[in-house]
């Protein structure tokens, strides 16, 4: 273990070939730019469809739960791993010889940007990181071509909303809405108080937190008869969670989706 | 002042307090509205924000917390009449562990989705079985100890049996939410709660207070009640039918709440003279007075964060529990 | 008309025989003592009576089935004292004593002016008016006793059944209470105790039962009942016999030597 440890910053120059990402947003910022057969396994929220937008191609890979045991049997010589998650196994997984990287979650344009040019880099795929920004690019520059007007809030389930700091602030931003989340001084996720949203009145109310078929509590706040009473007055967004939870170039799609609803609601005001 | 007089003005007086807190209740919230705007919106009856918010947000709480208040009030006096035994608590003896148990069955197989009755049903059904366990384990003539740890092993197993329902639910919000039902709130709840909710706990009110006078008597003890007339079978059907109706659906809207019902009876006991009849309207009111507060208190305290009302409940309760089990230790057998 | 029937009354508690074809009737006038060593019998046979246990056999009160009486209508013909001296919460003496007046009272009723009186005379009965507005959880054991007393008095039954009632009071309450079941007697009521004192039952009771294992073994006036064989075989104690003041004295004195007692037991 000891060898394999000392001789680990040598091979980190050289292009990994046995992948294992543990982490949703690295999942398929991998999948995205590694190479054929150079990614081994994701994890399992990769494959569930309601997270991850690219759970049909996760089906390919072997699918791990981020557990020290089950990455070390698969013996892969670059992990990769979200620096919220699974802090435990990346620690023994270190101590274990193993190299791994770390991706901080994009709260941002750029950090989306930094991110697919560093896993190029990792991943010794350098120019598909670079396709893939001027992809990313180009939908942005649209984007801010034809602005829209009006404000939004985000409503989740359990009443949770986000704020400046957040990739779903940063989203809105880039459609030209104006998030009442900061009006609100709430910044990153918080809790925003049905009361607060009706008085805030927004245009546009985003509400496509993802729904289970099973019950609980955290969605009876969609059921609200205040939150529909007002709903009927507002329009009501539905933008899937999995586009704005990792950014990713797929993380345009929320912007185009919030913002073709912007336009339906200029139309009719007109 | 004579003896009914002076109780006179004490319900008076708990009255009053819970109007005014009632009122107090209304107009606090993180929308900014005056304190006239909001009341007039109440009665006023055009369609604005203001309206929508005092009357599907804010009054629904405000009743819940009278409702739910005045139920802990009540049933925790009436417990205590029942099982002669100031330790007696909805919350302590696994009344309302049993009920969160009932109601989480309810609300996350998806049955009170399909069937909104069968929450407040389902929670009531599973309060009677706690209620009957531990008068089981303890007996009627059971000591405070023994009520005690009956208590503490229904709850113990209701909460166990809770935490498994909601990490089994495949929805993953369900395992986040076992604090809502170990601690109750009344965030955002609605009309549709307090309609829900409202028939079975003025129900279990009606079956209490018929428990006025046997309880009196009961100060006797079973055997000295019954001789005097009292049917101790239909006290007993009171008792544990009254208490699993309001505290079940009380706990099926708001979750558990604890100490309420331990603190505010032991509170008035000296100033009714110590008569269980006399006790049950008293501690009503009272209980309804201090959830109400706790409510208000926990917007105030920490606003847009969800503070849940239990914890506001046990920062007052425990510490006073506490203090119970040391003025009487030594008589616990 | 008796006041109280009981007819082949037999008790099973826990799979054991408590008391088995028990058969008495108490008549107004009567003061009955209920005699018999621990575990004859005495207080399942008065809870019995009640309905407070499962009981074979028949039970009439003032000549009707027991059965069609409600609880409230029995307790306006039997008044009972337990044993337990049970006061559950420090409710005024005054309070506590009216409770004896709920079979009297609708279910909302207050109290009328006959409760009130009723309540008076029981206070003034048992000389404990001076503390009436005290918690009764807060008295001695002696007033205690008194106050429930009073309570069951208060309730103004034709028949007063009483379970041990002398117990913890000292020799001036004991006696006080013994002449206050005598004169309840003499006025026309009935009085059923159970009793361990020999001597206080010899001396004021009218009639004694002497219960053994479940069973009547001697039923008549106290000189009838008690006697030094009886005392021997079923107390196993030698007690002396006199006569002072114009009443029976009995007093245990000790107890039946032991081969005496194998004598006894061979004798069953």
């Amino acid at each position: 273990m000891a060898a394999l440890a000392a001789c680990a910053p040598a091979r980190a120059e050289s292009v990994p070939k046995r992948v294992v990402s543990m982490n949703l947003c690295t999942d398929q910022l991998a999948m995205l730019i590694a190479d054929e057969d150079q990614l081994h396994s994701v994890s399992h929220l990769a494959a569930d469809p309601g997270a991850s937008v690219l759970a049909e191609r996760a089906g390919a890979y072997v699918v791990n739960h981020g557990l020290a045991e089950e990455i070390f049997l698969m013996r892969p010589d670059l992990v990769i791993a979200g620096t919220y998650t699974t802090r435990t196994t990346v620690a023994l997984l270190r101590r274990l010889g193993f190299r791994v990287e770390e991706f901080a979650p994009e709260t941002g344009f750029d950090d989306i940007r930094q991110n697919i040019a560093r896993m190029g880099a990792i991943l010794g795929r350098r120019d598909r990181a670079v396709a893939l920004t001027a992809a990313l690019d180009a939908g942005l520059a649209a984007l801010a071509a034809s602005p829209a007007q009006g404000s939004v809030a985000v409503y989740s389930s359990n009443s949770y909303t986000v704020g400046p700091g957040s990739l779903a602030d940063a989203v809105i931003a880039e459609t030209g809405l104006d998030n009442i989340a900061a009006s609100l001084g709430i910044s990153g996720a918080g809790r925003l108080p049905l009361e607060s949203l009706i008085t805030a009145d927004p245009d546009l109310v985003v509400t496509g937190a993802r729904r289970f078929d099973n019950p609980a509590l955290a969605q009876e706040n969609f059921r609200h008869p205040a939150f529909r009473a007002f709903a009927r007055q507002a329009v009501e967004v539905d933008i899937p969670d999995k586009y704005w939870l990792c950014g990713a170039p797929f993380t345009l799609i929320a912007a185009r989706i919030l913002k073709q609803a912007a336009r339906r609601l200029e139309a009719g005001q007109e | 002042m004579s003896e009914p007089a002076r109780y006179r003005l004490l319900l008076a007086l708990l009255g009053g307090a819970t109007t005014v807190l009632f009122v107090l209740s209304l107009t606090v919230g993180p929308a900014a509205i005056g304190f006239g705007d909001s009341l007039a919106a109440l009665v006023s009856g055009d369609g604005g924000a203001i309206v929508l918010i005092m009357r599907e947000i804010r009054l629904p709480r405000a009743l819940l917390g009278l409702m739910i208040g005045a139920t802990l009030g009540l049933s925790g006096a009436a417990l205590q009449g029942y099982l002669r035994n100031p330790l007696a608590e909805p919350g302590l003896i696994g009344v309302s562990a049993s009920a969160s148990l009932g109601a989480v069955l309810a609300i996350y197989t998806g049955l009170s989705a399909a069937f909104p009755l069968a929450l407040p049903l389902s929670a009531l059904a599973a309060a009677v079985a706690g209620v009957l366990v531990v008068q089981a384990l303890a007996g009627m003539h059971g000591g405070t100890l023994t009520i005690i740890l009956a208590g503490v092993a229904v709850s113990s197993f209701a909460g166990a049996m809770t935490s498994l329902a909601l990490n089994l639910s495949p929805n993953p919000f369900a395992a986040l939410e076992i604090l809502f039902w170990m601690l109750g709130s009344l965030t955002d709840r609605s009309m549709e709660h307090v309609w829900l909710a409202g028939p079975f706990i003025l129900l279990g009110w009606a079956m209490l207070a018929m428990l006025a006078r046997p309880l009196d008597t009961l100060t006797l003890g079973g055997d000295a009640a019954s001789s005097l007339g009292v049917d101790m079978r239909r006290v007993r059907f009171l008792a544990v039918f009254g208490t699993a109706a309001c505290v079940g659906a009380s706990t099926a809207v708001a979750g558990a709440i604890g100490f309420v019902g331990l603190v505010v009876p032991h509170l008035l006991r000296p100033l009714v003279g110590a008569r269980p009849s006399r006790l049950l309207p008293a501690s009503a009111l009272g209980g309804a007075s201090v959830l109400i507060a706790a409510d208000i208190l926990v917007r105030l305290i920490a606003p847009g964060r969800d503070l849940k009302l239990g914890v506001l409940t046990a920062i007052v309760g425990a510490p006073f529990f506490l203090w119970l089990i040391w003025r009487s230790r030594g008589r616990l057998t | 008309m008796s006041l109280l029937t009981l007819s082949g009354i037999g008790v099973a508690l826990g799979g054991r025989d408590v008391l088995g074809d028990v058969s008495l009737t108490v008549d107004a006038g009567e003061f009955v003592g209920l005699i018999g060593p621990n575990g004859a019998g005495k207080s399942t046979l008065l809870r019995a009576a009640l309905g407070l246990v499962a009981a074979r056999g028949t039970v009439e009160i003032g000549g009707m089935p027991a059965a069609r009486l409600s609880a409230r209508e029995r307790a306006l013909r039997i008044a009972y004292l337990p044993q337990e001296r049970e006061i559950a919460w420090p409710v005024s003496v005054d309070m506590l004593v009216g409770l004896g007046r709920a079979p009297h009272r609708g279910p909302f009723a207050a109290a009328g002016a006959k409760d009130r009186a009723a309540v008076e005379a029981a206070l003034g009965r048992m000389e404990i008016a001076a503390f009436r507005h005290r918690p009764a959880t807060q008295l001695s054991g002696g007033e205690k006793a008194r106050v429930l007393i009073a309570r069951a008095l208060a309730q103004e039954a034709p028949l007063l059944l009483a379970d041990e009632p002398t117990a913890g009071l000292d020799p001036e309450h004991q006696i006080g209470l013994m002449r206050l079941f005598a004169d309840l007697a003499r006025e026309g009521r009935g009085v059923v105790a159970s009793l361990h004192d020999l001597g206080l039952a010899a001396r004021w009771c009218t009639r004694l039962v002497l219960l053994d294992r479940g069973r009547i073994v001697a039923d008549g006036p106290p000189r009838q009942v008690l006697t030094p064989q009886r005392l021997r075989d079923i107390y196993a104690v030698e007690a002396f016999f006199g006569e002072a003041a114009g009443g029976l004295v009995v007093q245990p004195l000790d107890l039946v030597a032991s081969n005496a007692k194998n004598e006894r037991t061979v004798h069953r």
